[in-house]
């Protein structure tokens, strides 16, 4: 028998092996996770951390050459080898170079959270095969999750790595409409970009939550001092009476409910009750279960109609009946016209609770400077943390600072606190910088949600295929705490028409309160729950019509003199019409190309062809939602621009300053783009409702025409004059008179600037009366989907073969940036239509809740009308939730017209699917 | 606290089990996973680097796949027609960065219910070897796997080798996986068919079913049925619920119980036409 090899104490040990070709020695714990290894104890944070469990495959290295997950390896098995992350391609592989400029040029990296994983899979495979096929690469990249891309570009860059194409640069005034490469693109392909995880001060505590593990409890706190005394280096444990201001906050403070920590009572499974912190090694060897807490299980409610039933307790003592906010629209007289109508259909569905899945889990630090407090973390909203953090420790405004990251995805998970008020609350008090990172169990389990929705339509037309009246009903299960479930309760009334002119409309909706996650901001805001019920509706009216479904939605499109349901005539840039019309040559072509493969095949697989319609008001409801840009011209002659629109991948980063530059007639180059950090500049709003391409955008159109407009004025010429920018000089031309501005003779501003303009955008919109009537909003972005689809009957699966999307996007600033845009929203319309479901207290990982994979997305053309909107800039009209509205009724439109069943519970999972067959027909067997 | 063994030998690593227990990482795809966000605690055995149990060596009775395989070598390796199902599952089993570390013992000792290659062995006979220092033993991979994430390995034995006969060699197999995404997927359903015929005529039918019971299982009662019939399209009609009948899938966040009895009968029925097509 050999002898014992000598144990090595999994305590820290130095660590030998090989990263990106150079030797190195770290002092880890040989079972430290690698990827743990990397980024903290090598400080190679280009290698990202999205589940820990090698479902996202966020961290892929090369180990020995091979793609591996880092996350589910021992730092002790790497001892002796080679490990590659995506800051040391560039060296091992010739083609990593060009594969980096094909992912700028063709788009391909949007949040840049999946960046890395994807570059380091798809050059390894391009080492191996330099040209490989579309499904080789697909292959290659299957392992990595995407939640932004929808993949497509990230193949097509992957194939398209040889080329040596150059992506388009601009010339000064000539910036918008040309696809520039994103101007934060490159240190996402280099795997720089700073995350919220990726840095923090080295002294700086951990911190870990602990949360009820019901969906309602109460509980008590056992002896905190001995479990602080058991634990050397856990510094100090924090709960609700550590909270010296308010203990609550809300994205919109009338409705702010929400703890920072529960007190006595959780209402929701995750809820926190209380924080631990110290220093890292100690916490992340916690064993959480050890912390001294007592629950006591309490009956929760977890449905709607147990939260309405007359008797049930309140879950919030003020909303006696559970309901926190209704929303209406009414015009015309509803009950009349379908009592008139000569074709009636009436429908319910259901959704359920979809998760976001960033791949970034909510991470950042906090520290404590003099009486101020500095949070850096990933963020859609710098100013609402910085007011609601400011709440919650009873200080000014004023004294917080917020420092956002890049954000590795966010689609409105983003704009709710997670980690800030726990590091804001622990840094406040233990003066020392404090961090926190979400598990992904923690971040699924606790973000907000997309609203599961209960939706009853009636619609009605006349026999010439016109509507007449729509009444719907909507109950969202909103969870335990407010978030944006007042938003979606009257966004959602106001969208459930569709694009269409109805001219006797009902819309009554409810946000309901249970003890689950609560459900919040996540791309459109209730409006795509709504198309599914609407558009489904509208394909079964035209059915009953004998009506083709496109040419029904053509006849019923709303027109610019056509008022919508709130009464608001736009007069221009409606472009619905033009969407459908743009769908009609390659709508015919698909529908014959289906039935002719159903009529010549006699297998299991029904091929099917469904469209759907959208319009979307970009900007908040009726409310105010200014954005602020400024701008400044330094004395080198470069232009800072202050662009506080956290850009989450949508790319405002480049659209803000593509059209500020055209406005200012100064090339792209010449621009130094300043973030959104609340104390260097102004508040340009939350990235959400697809507002800052038309709000931001706006005001930087604004600013820019006032900078260039004092250039001109300081040279003593008119605005008809033209300007040029030299290094520390400007030019001013006008006629055949010149002059140079030489600016390092001119004085300097309090910002620093030789000349500073501020200009601030608020979009004109009205307040709602009783019936929802007024303008709600100044601008609606309108688009239509076709969605060809192959379902396999016997098993109840579907593929999706095609999606075609055409957006009236008024003015397209950045085409490939819309283009991402619309197949990223087409990629989560796909996953909400057939797979994404999340059940609390259920599959709070990756593996049971799943997204899209490379292999499930199929080409998307976009098609791009541009009917400019008289309001925003340059006619320029929202497209972030745009795109993601009608791609699940198309879907579900097109499995119809494949089998003849309806699926009126989503998503339309194969055993969904297959029920509805087996219900419909008895005898199915095609095959 | 934990301990950390990274030995070189099977003998060193069976003497660290045998003294002190502990748990066994190699591939780390399934060992990571499930800590969640606990702490590792206890004694750990790392046998990656026991280059013995790695690899796959045919002798003219048997083919010896090392416990330590991974899924990519597995599919790299030219093998007999038999192994087709088997190559099949390896593609499906997480993406292409778990199939470089999983192993085929690591996917057989967390015997998940959906364990992807669990089906494909089972209709390839095979036999698990186990060894400790108290010696090996070999078992029927059938009844090694015993419930959800049980099976009969002792807390010091490791499984060293799969060992699959080679009387199957020429025969053809087909896995079919049925899940609800592309890549990534844990499957809703699986169906491995191994099928060995003679002058046109099956001499031994073999169909395993994974995700439908807490253990993948053979269909014994369908696989007599199709013994001395044609092999030749149209022979999946043979199937009948009756042949499911000792499967007991669960309703879960994936599926019914009710749907994955209906699509397990599906596809077998495909797998059992596509297999006697490669005859």
């Amino acid at each position: 028998m050999a002898t014992l090899t000598p144990p090595k104490p999994a305590a820290q040990a130095a660590l030998s092996f090989r990263v990106n070709g150079r030797a190195v020695q770290v002092s880890a714990s040989p079972l430290d996770r690698l990827s743990k290894v990397l980024r903290d104890g090598l400080a190679f944070t280009g290698t990202k951390v999205g589940c820990d469990a090698g479902d996202c495959g966020a961290c892929t290295v090369l180990f020995d050459g091979d793609p591996v997950c880092s996350c589910l390896m021992a730092a002790g098995q790497a001892e002796g080898h080679e490990i590659t992350t995506v800051e040391g391609l560039a060296e091992r592989a010739p083609i990593f170079g060009r594969l980096q400029q094909s992912f700028l040029r063709h788009g391909a990296a949007q949040c840049g959270i999946c960046t890395p994983g994807m570059l380091v899979a798809a050059t390894a495979l391009l080492e191996r095969k330099s040209e490989p096929s579309e499904s080789e690469a697909l292959d290659a990249i299957g392992g990595v999750l995407c939640r932004c891309t929808g993949y497509r570009k990230i193949i097509t860059a992957i194939l398209d790595a040889n080329s040596t194409a150059e992506a388009p640069l601009s010339l000064a005034g000539g910036a918008v409409g040309k696809r520039l490469v994103r101007l934060d693109g490159q240190r996402k392909v280099a795997g720089s970009e700073v995350f919220g995880a990726d840095e923090f001060p080295s002294d700086a505590l951990m911190l870990r939550a602990i949360r009820c593990p019901h969906h309602r409890a109460r509980f008590s706190f056992g002896d905190v001092d001995a479990f602080l005394a058991a634990h050397p280096g856990v510094i100090r444990v924090f709960t609700a009476r550590d909270v010296p201001g308010e203990n609550c906050y809300g994205v919109i403070t009338p409705f702010a409910d929400q703890p920072v920590f529960a007190e006595k009572e959780a209402r929701f499974r995750g809820e926190a009750v209380a924080a631990v912190a110290g220093e890292p090694d100690a916490i992340t060897a916690l064993d959480m279960a050890q912390f001294p807490i007592t629950w006591d299980e309490l009956p929760p409610i977890t449905d709607i109609d147990t939260a309405l039933a007359r008797g049930t307790f309140p879950i919030h003592s003020k909303r006696k009946d559970n309901v926190l906010v209704r929303g209406r629209v009414i015009r015309g007289e509803v009950e009349k016209a379908l009592a008139q109508a000569e074709v009636v259909v009436e429908d319910q569905y259901d959704t359920g609770f979809v998760e976001h899945a960033h791949i970034e889990p909510e991470a950042g630090f906090a520290r404590r400077v003099g009486d101020s407090l500095e949070v850096q973390a990933c963020t859609q909203s710098p100013y609402m943390d910085r007011d609601d953090l400011a709440k919650i420790l009873g200080i000014a405004p004023e004294c917080v600072r917020i420092i956002p990251t890049a954000v590795g995805g966010g689609f409105g998970a983003k704009l709710d606190l997670s980690v800030q008020p726990f590091i804001a609350l622990a840094a406040w008090h233990l003066r020392r910088p404090v961090r926190m990172v979400y598990s992904r169990t923690e971040s699924i389990m606790t973000t907000t949600k997309r609203h599961p929705a209960r939706m009853w339509m009636r619609a009605g037309a006349s026999r010439d295929g016109k509507l007449v009246g729509v009444d719907f009903q909507a109950d969202f299960n909103t969870g335990a705490y407010s978030s944006w479930g007042p938003t979606v309760a009257r966004r959602v009334p106001v969208h459930a028409s569709g694009p269409y002119f109805v001219p006797h409309y009902r819309a009554l909706t409810r946000a309901i309160h249970t003890h689950l996650v609560p459900a919040g901001a996540f791309r459109g805001f209730g409006v795509p729950q709504t198309a599914i019920a609407q558009e489904q509706v509208y394909d079964q009216l035209a059915e009953k019509l004998g009506m083709d479904p496109l040419e029904f939605r053509i006849l019923n499109a709303l027109t610019n003199e056509s008022p919508t349901v709130t009464g608001q005539v736009l007069g221009a840039g409606v472009g619905i019409r033009a969407c459908f019309e743009a769908l009609r040559p390659r709508w015919k072509e698909a529908r014959s190309r289906a039935s002719d493969f159903n009529a010549s095949k006699t297998g299991p697989v029904r091929r099917g062809v469904g469209v759907a319609g959208m319009w979307y008001g970009c900007g908040n409801t009726s409310l105010p939602n200014p954005s602020t840009i400024r701008v400044g011209l330094k004395r080198d002659g470069r232009i800072a621009l202050h662009q506080g629109a956290v850009d989450i991948g949508q790319g405002s980063n480049t659209i803000v300053t593509q059209i500020c530059a055209d406005a200012v007639g100064a090339p792209i180059e010449r621009f130094d783009l300043v973030s959104g950090d609340t104390s260097i500049s102004p508040d340009c709003g939350k990235t959400s409702a697809s507002r800052q391409t038309f709000v931001t955008g706006k005001a930087a159109q604004m600013a820019g025409t006032d900078l260039k407009h004092a250039i001109i004025r300081l040279a003593g010429r008119s605005d008809d004059a033209s300007i040029s920018f030299g290094d520390g000089v400007i030019h001013v031309e006008e006629g055949d008179k010149r002059k140079r501005i030489h600016l390092q003779d001119l004085a300097c501003d309090q910002h620093g600037y030789v000349i500073t303009r501020e200009a601030t955008f608020d979009p004109p919109t009205s307040s709602l009366d009783e019936n929802g009537q007024g303008i709600p909003y100044a601008v609606y972005g309108f688009g239509a989907h076709m969605a060809e689809v192959a379902v396999d009957v016997e098993l109840g699966t579907v593929r999706v073969l095609k999606i075609t999307a055409a957006h009236d996007v008024g003015r397209a600033i950045n085409p490939t940036l819309i283009e991402g845009q619309i197949e990223g929203g087409a990629a989560q319309g796909l996953g909400h239509a057939l797979m994404e479901e999340f059940f609390p207290g259920k599959g709070e990982n990756l593996h049971d809740y799943l997204i899209p994979s490379a292999g499930d997305m199929p080409p998307v053309e976009s098609i791009l009308i541009e009917d400019p909107s008289p309001v925003g800039p340059l006619g320029a009209k929202g497209i972030g939730e745009q795109a993601v509205i009608p791609t699940a009724p198309a879907i579900l439109n097109a499995i119809y017209h494949a089998t003849g069943v309806r699926i009126r519970r989503i998503p339309a999972t194969p055993d969904r699917i297959r029920a509805a067959i087996l219900a419909a027909h008895k005898d199915v067997h095609l095959a | 606290m934990s301990l950390y063994y990274h030995p070189n030998t099977l003998e060193e690593a069976v003497f660290i089990l045998a003294q002190q227990g502990g748990s066994i990482l190699s591939g780390g795809t399934d060992f990571f996973p499930a800590l969640g966000e606990k702490p590792i605690t206890g004694t750990v055995v790392d046998i990656s680097a026991i280059y013995g149990l790695k690899g796959i060596v045919s002798t003219p009775q048997e083919h010896r796949i090392g416990g330590l395989t991974t899924w990519t070598e597995l599919i790299a390796r030219p093998l007999p027609s038999c192994f087709g199902a088997l190559k099949s599952a390896a593609r499906e089993i997480g993406g292409i960065q778990v199939q470089n570390r999983g192993t085929v013992a690591g996917n057989l000792c967390n015997a998940s219910p959906a364990a992807d290659s669990v089906p494909a062995l089972l209709t390839l006979d095979a036999e698990v070897e186990l060894i400790s220092t108290s010696g090996s033993r070999r078992i029927p991979l059938s009844q090694f796997i015993i419930g959800n994430r049980k099976t009969v390995r002792r807390p010091d034995e490791i499984l060293t080798a799969v060992i699959v006969p080679r009387t199957l060699d020429d025969a053809s197999s087909v896995f079919l996986k049925l899940g609800a995404r592309r890549y990534l997927v844990i499957s809703i359903a699986m169906v491995a068919v191994l099928i060995q015929a003679r002058e046109r005529h099956i001499t031994a039918a073999h169909v395993a079913v994974g995700s439908c019971s807490v253990t993948a299982q053979r269909l014994s009662l369908l696989e007599s049925a199709l013994v001395g019939i044609p092999a030749r399209p149209g022979i999946g009609q043979i199937v009948r619920p009756e042949h499911l009948a000792t499967l007991a899938p669960i309703d879960d966040v994936r599926a019914t119980a009710e749907y994955r009895m209906d699509a397990a009968l599906t596809l077998i029925t495909r797998a059992l036409d596509e297999c006697v097509r490669n005859c």
